[in-house]
């Protein structure tokens, strides 16, 4: 045991506790980074095309949303969109959340949300566009 | 000190050297920090101006799925957006938007491991403002010129 220590960062107090790392910190600010770097040049495109349709009626904006460039990448823009999202406000919950049950309830109903939101959008555009 | 609550309180109590029970801080120090400091109101700004953006993807979501279910739908749409209110909350998602996005850069820079130090923080955080605000008005302008043609 004094061996392991010595190897490992985490005081042996930390690790009977069972807080801490779970592997999958990493990974969720990784993510967080790639999307945010994914949504550069999209969110640059979607919201001058945004601006763009200002005014426009139904007809011109659904005519818009139907070729296939920009249905491609409306479709990046939701997925990425909702990813980071969710990844940003579970963040904000674990931030801020004092309660265990108010922190896992808050994660999954945003993560739930999240899901919904982004299907619906998803499949709004392929209805359009197919 | 009552029953623990919370494995975490074990490392917010600690003892004078007189040995009565004491509570430390906790981190952020509120009462300690000036919050109205550029670095640290650009902080919090950046967490705040992402929940504003993420009600923008609520209106997206909207604008997209009234687009699918027809013209009847995408007028509420397009009745929302240029009412007051609406241009009002369009206006505040953009802002939040570009300063999310160039404050975002500055992130990305610092974790690449550059421009931490304290002066440059400063700098790249007044470079944020300006470009926030520049961005937003081009959009306007541009937005306003579609609508206007």
């Amino acid at each position: 045991m004094a061996n392991d220590t010595a190897t490992q960062l985490r005081s042996p107090l930390g690790r009977v506790r069972g807080l801490g790392s779970a592997k999958g910190g990493t990974h969720h600010w990784w993510m967080q980074r790639v999307t945010s770097v994914a949504l550069l040049p999209l969110t640059l495109w979607f919201v001058l095309s945004a601006a763009m349709l200002a005014g426009a009626g139904y007809e011109a904006t659904v005519a818009w949303m139907a070729r296939p460039w920009n249905a491609t990448l409306l479709l990046l823009t939701i997925g990425l969109t909702f990813h980071h999202l969710a990844a940003g406000m579970q963040v904000i919950i674990e931030d801020y959340a004092n309660s265990e049950a108010a922190k896992m309830g808050g994660i999954l109903a945003v993560k739930a949300i999240c899901l919904v939101l982004a299907l619906a959008a998803g499949l709004a555009v392929l209805r359009i566009a197919v | 000190m009552s029953i623990m609550q919370d494995s975490r309180e074990a490392t917010m109590v600690g003892r004078r050297t007189d040995g009565t029970p004491v509570r430390r801080p906790l981190s952020p120090h509120l009462q300690v920090y000036d919050m109205m400091q550029l670095t640290s109101a650009l902080s919090i700004s950046g967490r705040i101006t992402g929940v504003i953006w993420a009600g923008g993807a609520l209106f997206m979501v909207w604008w997209l799925m009234a687009a699918a279910a027809g013209p009847a739908a995408f007028d509420g749409v397009a009745w929302f957006a240029s009412s007051f209110i609406g241009l009002l909350f369009l206006f505040g998602v953009t802002g939040a938007a570009w300063f999310h996005t160039f404050n975002g850069i500055r992130h990305l820079g610092w974790d690449a491991g550059h421009g931490f130090d304290l002066p440059t923080t400063y700098k790249t955080g007044r470079w944020v403002l300006i470009a926030t605000a520049a961005a937003t008005l081009l959009t306007w302008i541009i937005a306003i010129a579609a609508w206007a043609s």
